[in-house]
């Protein structure tokens, strides 16, 4: 079943195109990662999956359901949190907050599901921990503990692994694998690290300012796009 | 010192001046944490020239000040934020101008009609006699309204303040939020302006939230530290300012400036921070 279907959609940035004539689709369980260089128009697009951003052309069809308080999003940092005064389980505890509707007030229920996403990220430790005072693989445990919070459905996430290091990145891409296969959460990823995108999604959506891929991994590694954008040195 | 607190409240224009200006410390200094976290500090401060412009104008026109000024500052704490969202435009020279402009229209209209007198001197700078009975009244009403929405929306402005592109991905009005802080500020600045004088209002926005910052690691304990410190310098700048005769504002600023800087020496020193646990 398609979660996500996307019909010739373009994207303008400040009156400009930014990406223009994709057209995908999302099945429920999937996991999508949108590869392309630098300003190729990947967080342009996760913007307009997320309703932040209008269309300039094209539908996206969303199913039935899959209300704006469904979805989970990892968006990339910002300055403003680089030194916020916030404990982690403030942080997380915001992911929640699309589960309130008109009440004020979180309820034991939200806290249990706080707890439960800090054990799932392993970050029960961090709990009272100062967001600001934490390594960045840690901060993004912390946020996408935060996303889980927020989702049953899908999520989406922009560079999950910018500015990590290897080790970190590794530990990362298997928490989003297991998030994916465990918990049965579809997962859209931006990323310009081809090679774990290749070993982890389902499917893969390149784009350069339009559509140059979009297909299953198997058929991604054999096309010549593929190829050539993931080096001569890269075996399947 | 019993004697002088008991002098202090002897006076009518005493009492009114510390009720209203602890309820103005008291919203100033919980909205300015997540002002300062937004980056929005300037806004204060552009609202708080604007709202010298409108009091001009209100003396000028021989109306009620806080009829004249409310919503023309209301308006432009409306204006400003757009300003600062907005990102085709330079937000903070965009700021720069319109708080300077207001500042320049209001000494303009003061100076042809009433002239330059104290009374331009205690808007810029703050006057311990300035609040009135409709003053009191109005803060009350005020306070209230500024305590209410903030706990009430205490959940949302975190989640907005954090991270707005979160909150709205996942379904939050942060536009509402992000104006809804804006009008409290707006409504916080023009109650407290004349006390504290249109040049030094921000402080009260700025001052508690960064101090207690420099120790505290949780949101809700940066909140409720920074409204102690800003009550509490309030109290004392209003005794020195009465003692000494001294320009209100500056005298509360002053107590401000010595805690942010104790503070600052506190995690410096030690490195130490508050925990609530």
């Amino acid at each position: 079943m398609n979660l996500i279907t996307c019909k010739n959609i373009s994207f303008t940035y400040d009156g400009f195109p930014a990406v223009k004539d994709l057209n995908f689709s999302v099945e429920q369980g999937d996991y999508l990662c949108v590869v392309g260089e630098n300003g190729a128009g990947k967080s342009t697009l996760i913007k307009g999956l997320l309703r932040l951003k209008k269309p300039s052309s094209g539908t996206i069809s969303i199913e039935n359901g899959l209300m704006a308080n469904e979805i989970g999003y990892l968006p990339q940092q910002t300055i403003v949190q680089k030194d916020f005064p916030a404990s982690v389980y403030e942080v997380v505890l915001s992911g929640c907050l699309n589960r309130l509707g008109i009440k004020p007030f979180y309820t034991k229920k939200e806290k249990t599901l706080v707890e439960e996403n800090l054990l799932r990220m392993d970050i029960i430790d961090l709990r009272d921990r100062c967001y600001r005072e934490l390594s960045g693989g840690q901060q993004q445990r912390v946020l996408l503990a935060r996303a889980l919070c927020s989702t049953q459905k899908l999520i989406l996430l922009d560079e999950p692994a910018a500015g990590l290091d290897p080790m970190v990145t590794q530990e990362l891409y298997e928490l989003i694998r297991k998030i994916n296969q465990d918990m049965e959460i579809t997962v859209i990823m931006v990323s310009h690290d081809i090679h774990s995108a290749v070993q982890y999604a389902k499917h893969i959506l390149h784009l350069y300012h339009t559509q140059l891929f979009f297909g299953t991994t198997a058929d991604y590694k054999n096309s010549e796009i593929g190829r050539r954008f993931m080096g001569g040195g890269f075996r399947a | 010192m019993l004697d002088l607190l008991k002098e202090m409240f002897s006076y009518p224009f005493m009492v009114r001046a510390i009720f209203v200006g602890t309820i103005v410390a008291l919203c100033s200094s919980l909205l300015g944490v997540s002002l300062v976290l937004k980056r929005y500090s300037m806004i204060g401060d552009g609202l708080s020239h604007v709202g010298f412009g409108a009091l001009a104008l209100a003396t000028a026109l021989n109306m009620s000040p806080l009829t004249v000024s409310i919503p023309i500052v209301v308006l432009a704490a409306f204006l400003l934020l757009r300003i600062s969202e907005s990102s085709k435009i330079k937000g903070d020279a965009a700021i720069a101008l319109i708080s300077t402009g207001a500042l320049a229209v209001g000494v303009m209209i003061i100076s042809m009609t009433t002239g330059m007198n104290t009374d331009v001197c205690n808007y810029l700078f703050g006057s311990i006699l300035s609040m009135s009975q409709s003053d009191v009244n109005l803060s009350v009403i005020l306070s209230v309204v500024v305590l209410l929405l903030f706990v009430l929306f205490y959940n949302r402005i975190f989640a907005v303040t954090f991270d707005e592109s979160f909150a709205k991905a996942t379904g939050t009005n942060a536009e509402l939020y992000n104006m809804l802080i804006a009008l409290l500020t707006a409504l916080i600045i023009v109650l407290g302006m004349r006390m504290m004088g249109a040049l030094l209002i921000t402080s009260l926005i700025v001052f508690p939230a960064l101090t207690s910052m420099r120790l505290c690691k949780r949101f809700k304990t940066v909140i409720v530290n920074s409204a102690i410190i800003s009550v509490i310098c309030l109290w004392i700048g209003l005794t020195i300012s009465y003692v000494y005769a001294t320009p209100t504002g500056a005298s509360i600023v002053l107590c401000n400036i010595i805690v942010f800087f104790l503070y600052w020496l506190i995690k410096t020193v030690k490195g130490v921070t508050i925990h609530d646990k």
